[in-house]
């Protein structure tokens, strides 16, 4: 079944994605991480998303747009990348996103794709 | 109406949940639905329940099961989803010779999913009592004193995880599996401390300890091979066979250290004993093995007449770096104590985390038997009055007001389950 793993990361880890220092080590990480993955023939999709500074929030409320700059909360970790995979089971998915760097700076969120919807039948 | 203590009608009752868990878990591996399956069998349950201690358990329990459920099914307006779901599986398992067919036992794996990491800890035990024994929401709430909607919901929240969050119901590797089970271990001691300690109060025909017991040695069959489970079952024989020492005859509070061994069961220490011995032979200790070996030294007690506080320390100083259970810290405190450092063994106590004790009354128990024994009346005194304000039970009540009028405060049954 499938599964996406979302992958939430710390102000800290966006800002190592350009930092001279930091950024080689951190993208080694994330590259040997979707490596493993993509040799094991696991991945249907995924993406790295930009960080959280680059969100647009929209609403519409009673007929009008309402667009906002960025996430709402000043939380501590925020949507980095997701990836979808085959897999097993619950337990196989969670070995996987165990390995995920964010993992162990922020967390990774798993859950269950949704199966294709069935025709509603009589 | 039937005498549910007679043995003929709980010997029925054990074929008719053995056989209803095993369906159960049969149907529950085909599509993780649980409470679909519960569906299904829910009422050939009550059937077998009713007609088995009097008509005597038949050849084959899961095929007349079966038979009863499908002919539900087929009779009653059920909904369409849990006929075309349970339908085709239960026939197959009835198919083609209901008495020689062989139903696996997956109720292993099914354990394992309701005590999966992925799912709330608070509804492990409700959930195993309820999907493996088939054990009704109300007297499981009961048990665990919680409202009964209260417990349905969390019950109806925790099988909606099992079926959505992706689990399959295989059996770990060998390398996940101590750590798989040992959830599934404390669960079914959760589900017997709650009723232990409540066994003398009025109103403790809710407690599940018999249950808790029958689940154990259903694991301790299914995998010979892992001593935590025989440790988890003798720790709760041993403390099972002291039930009728901890009353005296007039209903009071009897402390371990004065209870009449002859009271103790003998049949239910022997097996413990016995599973302690098969358990180290693994070489692979844990708590539990921990725990049940600290409870076999105060059986010794019977046999020598004197308690051996040296063996106790020992095994109190292993335990203590298996579990963060506070019982743990507290149990070895007294023994320090009663062993004569009662003022190492408060310093210990003053040192556990405020907020997991402020209202645990054994830890002012313990305080209070440590304070007087380092020649602190007064204190010690005052450590049992918050001891009582917290006590719910009132024997035990009557008996630490008891210690509190007299000289100073004995100590109550303070080696009993390690709980919390």
């Amino acid at each position: 079944m499938q599964f996406m793993l979302i992958f939430k990361e710390t102000p800290g880890d966006f800002a190592a994605r350009t930092d001279p220092h930091q950024s080689q080590p951190y993208w080694a990480g994330w590259s040997a991480f979707i490596g493993a993955m993509s040799e094991a023939g696991l991945i249907v999709n995924g993406d790295g998303l930009q960080g959280p500074q680059t969100a647009t929030i929209l609403q519409v409320r009673d007929g009008k747009r309402i667009v906002h700059d960025g996430p709402f909360a000043e939380t501590k970790e925020q949507l980095g990348g997701y990836v979808v995979i085959e897999v097993p089971d619950l337990d196989t998915a969670i070995d996987w996103a165990a390995k995920a760097p964010c993992a162990h700076t922020a967390s990774v969120e798993v859950r269950p794709v949704m199966p294709p919807m069935t025709a509603p039948s009589a | 109406m039937n005498n549910h203590a007679d043995p003929s009608y709980r010997a029925a009752e054990q074929a008719a949940r053995n056989g209803y868990g095993k369906l159960v878990a049969i149907l529950a591996a085909h599509d993780q639905d649980i409470a679909a399956a519960e569906d299904a069998l829910g009422e050939a349950l009550v059937a077998a329940l009713n007609a088995w201690p009097v008509q005597g358990v038949p050849q084959s329990p899961e095929a007349w099961l079966v038979t009863v459920a499908r002919n539900r099914l087929k009779n009653a307006a059920r909904s369409r989803a849990v006929r075309l779901l349970a339908e085709p599986e239960l026939m197959r398992r009835a198919m083609p010779d209901p008495e020689t067919s062989d139903f696996p036992d997956r109720r292993l794996q099914l354990m394992l999913a309701c005590a999966h990491p992925a799912i709330d800890a608070a509804a492990r035990a409700p959930l195993i009592l309820q999907v493996i024994l088939g054990i009704d929401a109300a007297r499981i709430a009961r048990a665990f004193l919680t409202e009964p909607s209260a417990m349905s919901q969390r019950l109806v929240r925790a099988k909606a995880r099992i079926r959505d969050v992706g689990l399959r119901y295989e059996l770990p590797g060998p390398e996940d599996m101590p750590e798989r089970l040992a959830a599934v271990l404390d669960a079914i001691y959760a589900a017997f401390g709650d009723g232990y300690d409540r066994l003398e109060m009025p109103g403790a025909h809710g407690a599940l300890t018999g249950e808790a017991i029958w689940l154990a040695r259903l694991i301790v069959e299914m995998l010979p091979d892992e001593p935590e489970a025989k440790g988890l079952l003798a720790l709760m024989l041993y403390c099972a066979a002291r039930r009728a020492a901890r009353r005296d005859q007039e209903g009071r509070f009897v402390p371990l250290a004065e209870q009449n061994p002859k009271l103790w069961d003998r049949t239910m220490v022997i097996e413990a004993e016995g599973l302690l011995i098969a358990a180290a032979r693994a070489g692979r200790f844990g708590r539990y093995q921990c725990e049940a070996a600290i409870q076999s030294v105060h059986v010794q007690r019977a046999a020598t007449g004197q308690l051996n506080l040296q063996a106790l320390r020992t095994l109190y100083d292993l335990l203590v770096t298996r579990t963060d259970s506070i019982g743990a810290r507290i149990g070895r405190a007294v023994v320090m104590a009663d062993a004569g450092d009662p003022d190492a063994a408060l310093a210990d106590l003053e040192a556990i985390d405020r907020q997991r004790i402020a209202a645990h009354q054994p830890w002012w128990v313990a305080r209070a038997h440590c304070a007087r024994l380092a020649g602190r009346g007064p204190q010690a005194a005052g450590f049992l009055r918050q001891a009582i304000a917290l006590t719910d039970d009132d024997a035990i009540r009557a008996y630490l007001a008891g210690s509190l009028d007299e000289a100073g405060p004995d100590t109550p049954d303070m080696r009993g389950p390690v709980t919390g």
